[in-house]
């Protein structure tokens, strides 16, 4: 590689990551002075679990999370097989429909949704959540599911079909077994997503619905302090194993899925 | 029987998917133009329905008559709506501009790592994706305020006597801007880069072409749909970015998003803050008209 290539990819990297490391490291700090190294302490995470309102938050989140992404992987999961198909009616408008909701700035998708449910009369609470984010990350789900089924072998669908197996049954053997490890992605991505949303969550949620973000967010606004750097470095580090574990099983099940037969 | 059964279960599937999707995405949108031509009220919820559904026909009649463009005209005149629609679109632009400068030799350098290398620098270009947005966003906190990181490093070489007051400015918002999307300009420009044939820029080599001559001619026009996707996936985000202007912006860093969300949740006008989302709208929607041309035309190409 070319040294100049290199410097350019070893400071794009230390840019993403030093803030985070930096996070990462203070949230040990003794001191309450977040940018003043006081000495190596785990306190400001003993003090989190004493903060019911934030483990009552934490629920929520990882209840929604479940919920949303479970919807959202199943609907993401069919909208990705009927673009699939080689004829679709009206395949530009629905195809719009599903990558839309990925670059709509989230404040347009927080308040329509909101006044959606408003105007149906249903209370906003847990259930809105989970819906406003299944709908969003649906189209994840369904993106990363359709490049995969792009890229299997129809030759297997169709033998399969010749030695006489019925539908669901290709679908179940054959097909489902390919495309997993996009459709476990999928869901990871879709949970990770709505674990992180705050925007829309602030939208859509009502009293006693509190999530994460939403709480992390009124502390934010007040200031840095070591306990928002602890639990930012306990959710970085869920996320982070979240994601190995992810990739290596999208490795293996992938090295598996293509051993021929 | 079983081909009636058969179509149902083909049939089935799309219906669910674009019917969820056309219920809490498409319908969403109608309702919020409805409301932005509404007035205001101090009721629950707060504002007064246009269209009353139980009234059949002349519900419709009074629908026309009460329509009104009031909210728009507010935000016409309202000098404040503009200048944030300005400072908007300037620091999507800027902002976008800075990230295709910054990820350009990134991703590139990528593409042109060894083979094996090539996963895991994109897992690592890929990761920050899936870590909260808004904890990433909060870490620049700590480093840009008065008393922050920069300052007490750049204080301690000397290289400045006071410290610089970069939180709360449009500098702030920029390096959180570009913090924040560098990986949506990296990956599809590193996406087309890697595609690309490096024979070309050999025969171009041989051919005579400098070495800047080989990049504008060939390498430059070939990743142009990764650069257009890179930009798209950044600029229009960015333009209706809530939680960076809030966060490492200042009171003059007014942007759509942050009106919105002001207009909504401290002024509680529902009506004005559906005009702002319909404004925001408009400006995103030609990018996305001219996103999907794009990707039709690159999907065509390859089937």
């Amino acid at each position: 590689m070319h040294p100049l290539a290199r410097i350019a990819l070893a400071l794009g990297l230390a840019f993403l990551y030093g803030p985070i490391l930096l996070l990462v490291v203070y949230s040990f700090n003794e001191s309450r002075l977040v940018t003043v190294w006081g000495g190596f302490s785990t306190r400001w995470y003993a003090a989190l679990l004493a903060d019911s309102a934030l483990v009552a938050a934490t629920t929520v989140t990882l209840k929604v999370a479940l919920a949303s992404a479970s919807l959202a992987t199943v609907l993401g999961t069919l909208a990705a097989f009927a673009l699939d198909r080689r004829r679709l009616p009206g395949r530009p408008l629905l195809s719009g429909l599903v990558y839309a909701p990925m670059v709509m700035p989230e404040v347009i998708t927080g308040l329509s949704l909101l006044l959606l449910f408003v105007g149906l009369g249903i209370d906003r609470g847990l259930v809105t959540i989970v819906i406003a984010h299944a709908t969003f990350t649906l189209s994840f789900v369904a993106v990363v599911v359709q490049a995969r089924l792009r890229s299997i072998d129809r030759s297997l669908l169709e033998a399969a079909a010749d030695l006489g197996a019925p539908p669901e049954q290709v679908f179940f053997t054959v097909t489902l077994p390919l495309i997993a490890p996009a459709v476990i992605a999928g869901f990871l991505l879709a949970f990770t997503l709505s674990m992180d949303d705050l925007v829309i969550a602030s939208f859509v949620s009502g009293p006693g619905a509190t999530t994460l973000p939403m709480r992390l967010y009124s502390q934010v606004r007040l200031g840095v302090t070591p306990e928002i750097n602890a639990i930012s470095t306990l959710l970085i580090a869920a996320v982070s194993l979240g994601v190995l574990a992810a990739s290596l099983i999208a490795a293996r099940r992938g090295r598996a899925a293509g051993v021929p037969v | 029987m079983t081909a009636l059964a058969e179509r149902l279960r083909q049939v089935a599937g799309p219906v669910l998917a674009f019917g969820w999707l056309a219920a809490f995405f498409g319908l969403p949108f109608a309702i919020v133009l409805k409301i932005s031509l509404s007035d205001p009220a101090t009721a629950l919820p707060p504002y007064t329905p246009v269209l009353d559904w139980e009234a059949g026909i002349a519900g419709w009649a009074n629908l026309l008559a009460a329509l009104d463009f009031e909210n728009y005209r507010t935000l016409v005149r309202d000098p404040l709506y503009l200048d944030a629609a300005l400072t908007s679109l300037a620091v999507a632009a800027g902002g976008t501009a800075l990230l295709a400068v910054i990820g350009y030799p990134i991703a590139y350098a990528m593409a042109r790592a060894a083979r094996r290398w090539q996963p895991l620098l994109v897992a690592l270009m890929v990761v920050p994706f899936w870590t909260s947005f808004l904890i990433r966003v909060y870490a620049w906190i700590a480093i840009l305020k008065g008393d922050g990181f920069l300052n007490r490093a750049l204080l301690a070489l000397g290289l400045i006597d006071q410290p610089l007051a970069i939180l709360n400015s449009p500098a702030a918002v920029m390096v959180g801007v570009v913090y924040a999307y560098l990986p949506f300009m990296v990956l599809p420009l590193y996406a087309a880069l890697e595609r690309l044939d490096r024979g070309l820029i050999e025969a171009a080599r041989d051919l005579g072409a400098s070495r800047l001559g080989a990049f504008l001619s060939i390498t430059l026009p070939l990743s142009l749909p990764g650069l257009v996707a890179g930009a798209l996936l950044c600029f229009i985000p960015i333009v209706g970015e809530f939680i960076i202007p809030d966060l490492l912006g200042g009171a003059d860093t007014l942007m759509l998003g942050r009106v919105l969300w002001s207009e909504f949740f401290s002024n509680r006008d529902w009506p004005l803050a559906s005009a702002v989302a319909m404004a925001m709208l408009l400006l995103v929607a030609l990018p996305v008209v001219l996103f999907r041309e794009a990707e039709a035309r690159r999907l065509e190409r390859e089937p």
